[in-house]
């Protein structure tokens, strides 16, 4: 098959931030942070370029590195999904970055800077190989950077109860990573393929013949609960407050909005191209997944409403958008998958707007992430606090925002549903919509209220940077754009999702 | 006796019945010590205007105070007899879910396909093409090279970026920095280079093995890595034999004379070199591989020295990786730096 010379961008998105990552490890500080910076746009353009190519293209292709053919080499595979997924991750992270280029310069020792660039760098072409990689066991060995990376994003403040939630984080994270990979051994076992497309050849054809039911049972419960306990789903979610309440607020972000998020899209990818939906359905998992995320919606944003803490209350609610993303992957219908996935990309840029824009409050206040201290906080750092606005109503809901959207794709899935699980998803939408609306319009209207009497806030050193605020208006307009004109993209996530099966 | 005493006390089966009497261990009071967050509320001396605020907090302490006085009775228990049973309930039921997890897996694997069984579904087209064409076409006489390095060489890229990566977190977590300790960031340093006070200094028998061994270990690894390609052996187990031959080496003189040839900087920079030469030579055999473009790297005769494309030069950079990692975890975890 004759190559064009875009087709190689999936490739360069991988390598190119893998390669300057032991480049990093070198540089000052201020080098360290330009150079991320320059290959993280690249990155961006670059995907968003390849998105446009796709769509035209119209087709997947596969990518072979190296010069042996599939089941025998590594390959990696792009679809519009995955450039549109590609894209997205891209973007969030460097308007994470962005956003809180200063805090980092804050919190984390000065010595210690370019190696915490050199995490970011090499979450960044994990996440990415994450999303293109046709081959399970790539799949595993780059996931493996990820949870060491996240972890070491936790800790790169080395202060206060970070150590203490990073060693949480890792306990979790390495069961979850051994689940993953038992599973994966035991389907090496069954099949004796590591290729995606080979393995689910292999796995319709035990399905067909009844063989080896049991085994197969298992693999797919030790994968699907790897990945969930990895990305926080409800039962699994002790170590969200503490990992995301306390760091700096570009990991906070990076963490809640990229890294969970990159165990779903390949648990997705799993469902699809390694197993396949009419298997999972003959385990019953989606069913448990099915149940384990109503429970998370509507206990995660109770447990959020107890919180006085800022970030531990955006940490809360994020066990609650995953439970979303993951009642979406449990209808088990395609509908329920875009909804799923688009809640992905809303939720995404969403909450790392919120992460960024409560540092930045926190800030004007004080450097207390207390609810009494931030009163009158929208007054003193006005963009955060018309970004946090903006954000928590999309969380809500709220018409023209990419929450909205989410949450109409939701009850449209599950109008396709068979009537037990439609009534289920539309009660406990409407419970948890109740329960975002109480904490997250709570915070709003502390952000705008008068100041406690005779608290003094210290006067701010300068303007709040360029970067943070662009960030903030960057991701505001993201949201509103996700709510406005989603059509193109629910169509692209429809199309990419065909390419996958 | 006392000392039988306490080998008694911290061997597994006490350690076992003091968790289960929910018991703290010394390292959870040594990690909860002072590790609260220093972000503190400003005072804040109610005003006139705050006087709604304040009754409210009349009122909810009222309430609380009713509400323990009707429970009061029920928070004594749970106190003191409830939470005893919760903590038990809580680890009894731990064990019996792990109980379950491991008789699930054994009853999986009772239902797997036979050990040894020629007509395993891994014994398919894959495995056989590394075995019959393996030699030919990768070049490595020792098919496991072959295929690490070369049929799934995107795999050990990754790979040997775990082991940097881990590292690179390590010394973020352990690294002394000025900035932190202050001034005292040498004093410090120099007290932990120091630790040997318990050992014997300048330990005459060790030195003289050490320097007898060492040279021997280092040229071991040396061997396993050149000829990886060849034999068994490889990058990672060379690297860590290697890693090795340093460690004892640091043991024996001590850090003084490991700093002449090992640095932080002679660190960074040889995994700089390694991991830039693996991504920017396996970036140049993907893109010709993927554009089906010939590439100038042939497969030589099977068996020489300088055979099989890449993989030996592979090797090198990807034992580099390991020797300095392994180098690094010890020196952090002992000095704080290198």
């Amino acid at each position: 098959m004759h190559m064009e010379l875009w087709q190689s961008i999936p490739f360069a998105c991988i390598l190119l931030p893998l390669g300057s990552a032991a480049l990093t490890s070198v540089l000052k500080s201020g080098f360290a942070r330009r150079w991320t910076f320059l290959v993280l746009t690249m990155v961006t353009a670059v995907s968003a370029v390849f998105t446009v190519l796709m769509a035209r293209y119209g087709a997947s292709y596969t990518y072979m590195m190296g010069h042996y053919p599939a089941p025998w080499g590594n390959e990696i595979r792009a679809g519009l999904l995955e450039a549109v997924t590609a894209t997205f991750f891209s973007l969030v992270m460097l308007l994470s970055l962005m956003g809180g280029v200063k805090k980092i310069d804050d919190h984390i020792l000065h010595d210690k800077q370019s190696l915490y660039y050199v995490m970011l760098l090499l979450l960044t072409a994990a996440l990415m190989a994450q999303v293109y990689t046709n081959d399970i066991f790539t799949a595993y060995v780059f996931l493996e950077i990820m949870t060491i990376a996240a972890c070491s994003l936790i800790m790169a403040r080395t202060k206060g109860r970070t150590l203490v939630a990073a060693t949480r984080y890792m306990v979790m994270n390495l069961v979850g990573s051994g689940l993953f990979l038992l599973g994966i051994i035991l389907l090496y076992d069954l099949t004796g393929h590591l290729l995606m497309s080979n393995i689910r050849q292999a796995v319709s054809a035990l399905a067909e013949s009844g063989q080896y039911q049991m085994p197969l049972t298992v693999v797919v419960a030790l994968i699907t609960i790897g990945l969930g306990i990895k990305s926080a789903l409800f039962p699994f979610h002790t170590w969200v407050p503490d990992a995301y309440g306390y760091t700096t607020p570009t990991s906070s972000a990076i963490l809640s909005a990229l890294v969970s998020k990159g165990y779903i899209f390949l648990l997705i990818k799993i469902m699809y191209r390694v197993i396949g939906l009419d298997v999972i359905a003959t385990t019953g998992i989606d069913n448990v997944l099915f149940v384990f995320a109503l429970v998370g919606m509507v206990m995660g944003s109770v447990s959020a409403i107890r919180q006085s803490d800022i970030r531990r209350m955006i940490a809360f609610s994020s066990v609650a958008q995953i439970g979303y993303i993951y009642m979406g992957i449990g209808l088990g219908t395609d509908a329920g998958m875009m909804a799923a996935v688009f809640h992905i990309f809303s939720h995404a840029v969403c909450k790392a707007m919120l992460f960024l824009a409560a540092g930045g409050l926190a800030d004007a206040s004080g450097n207390s992430k207390q609810f009494r201290a931030l009163r009158g906080s929208g007054f003193r750092s006005p963009i955060a606090g018309v970004a946090f606005t903006i954000g928590a109503l999309s969380m809500v809901g709220f018409p023209f925002l990419g929450g909205f959207t989410s949450k109409l794709n939701f009850a449209m899935a599950a109008m396709q549903a068979d009537s037990g699980r439609m009534m289920l998803v539309l009660i406990t939408l409407a419970i948890s919509t109740w329960l975002n609306t109480i904490y997250f319009l709570k915070t709003v209207i502390t952000l705008y209220r008068k100041p406690v009497e005779g608290m003094e806030y210290p006067v701010e050193k300068g303007r709040r940077g360029f970067c943070f605020n662009a960030s903030l208006v960057c991701f505001s307009l993201a949201t509103i754009a996700l709510g406005l004109f989603s059509q193109y993209l629910i169509e692209a996530i429809t199309t990419g999702l065909t390419m996958f099966g | 006796m006392a000392k039988t005493r306490n080998d008694y006390e911290n061997s597994w089966w006490p350690r076992f019945v003091r968790w289960l009497k929910n018991g703290s261990s010394a390292l959870d009071d040594a990690m909860y010590g002072d590790l609260e967050e220093e972000a503190v509320l400003p005072d804040a001396p109610a005003g006139d205007a705050e006087k709604r605020e304040a009754q409210w907090d009349e009122r909810r302490r009222l309430l609380l105070r009713d509400e323990q006085d009707m429970y009061s009775q029920v928070h004594a228990w749970s106190r003191s007899k409830g939470a005893k049973l919760a903590q038990w309930f809580y680890r009894v039921t731990a064990v019996v879910i792990c109980l379950g997890i491991i008789w699930m897996l054994l009853q999986t694997a009772a239902y797997l396909p036979p050990f040894g069984n020629p007509d395993n579904p891994a014994n398919n087209e894959v495995s056989r093409r590394y075995i019959e064409q393996g030699m030919q076409e990768t070049g490595a006489v020792n098919i496991v090279a072959g295929m690490i390095l070369d049929y799934r060489a995107f795999d050990t890229l990754g790979e040997s970026n775990v082991l940097f990566i881990a590292a690179c977190s390590v010394l973020i977590l352990l690294r002394i920095s000025s900035e932190k300790h202050g001034g005292d960031a040498v004093a410090q340093l120099e007290a932990e280079a120091d630790d040997r006070m318990y050992e014997p200094k300048n330990d005459l028998i060790l030195q003289r093995i050490a320097s007898f061994l060492v040279p021997l270990i280092l040229l071991f690894g040396v061997y396993i890595i050149m000829n990886g390609h060849i034999s068994p052996g490889g990058g990672f187990s060379g690297g860590a034999v290697m890693g090795a031959g340093l460690i004892l080496y640091l043991n024996a003189f001590g850090f003084r004379k490991t700093e002449r040839f090992f640095t932080f900087k002679t660190f960074k920079v040889v995994s700089l070199c390694a991991l830039s030469f693996y991504a920017v030579s396996k970036a140049y055999s993907f893109f010709t591989g993927a554009n089906h473009l010939s590439s100038f790297i042939s497969p030589g005769t099977p068996g020489r020295l300088f055979s099989a494309g890449l993989i030996p030069y592979l090797n090198i950079a990807v034992g580099l990786v390991v020797c300095c990692t392994m180098y690094a975890f010890y020196t952090l975890f002992r000095k704080g730096d290198m």
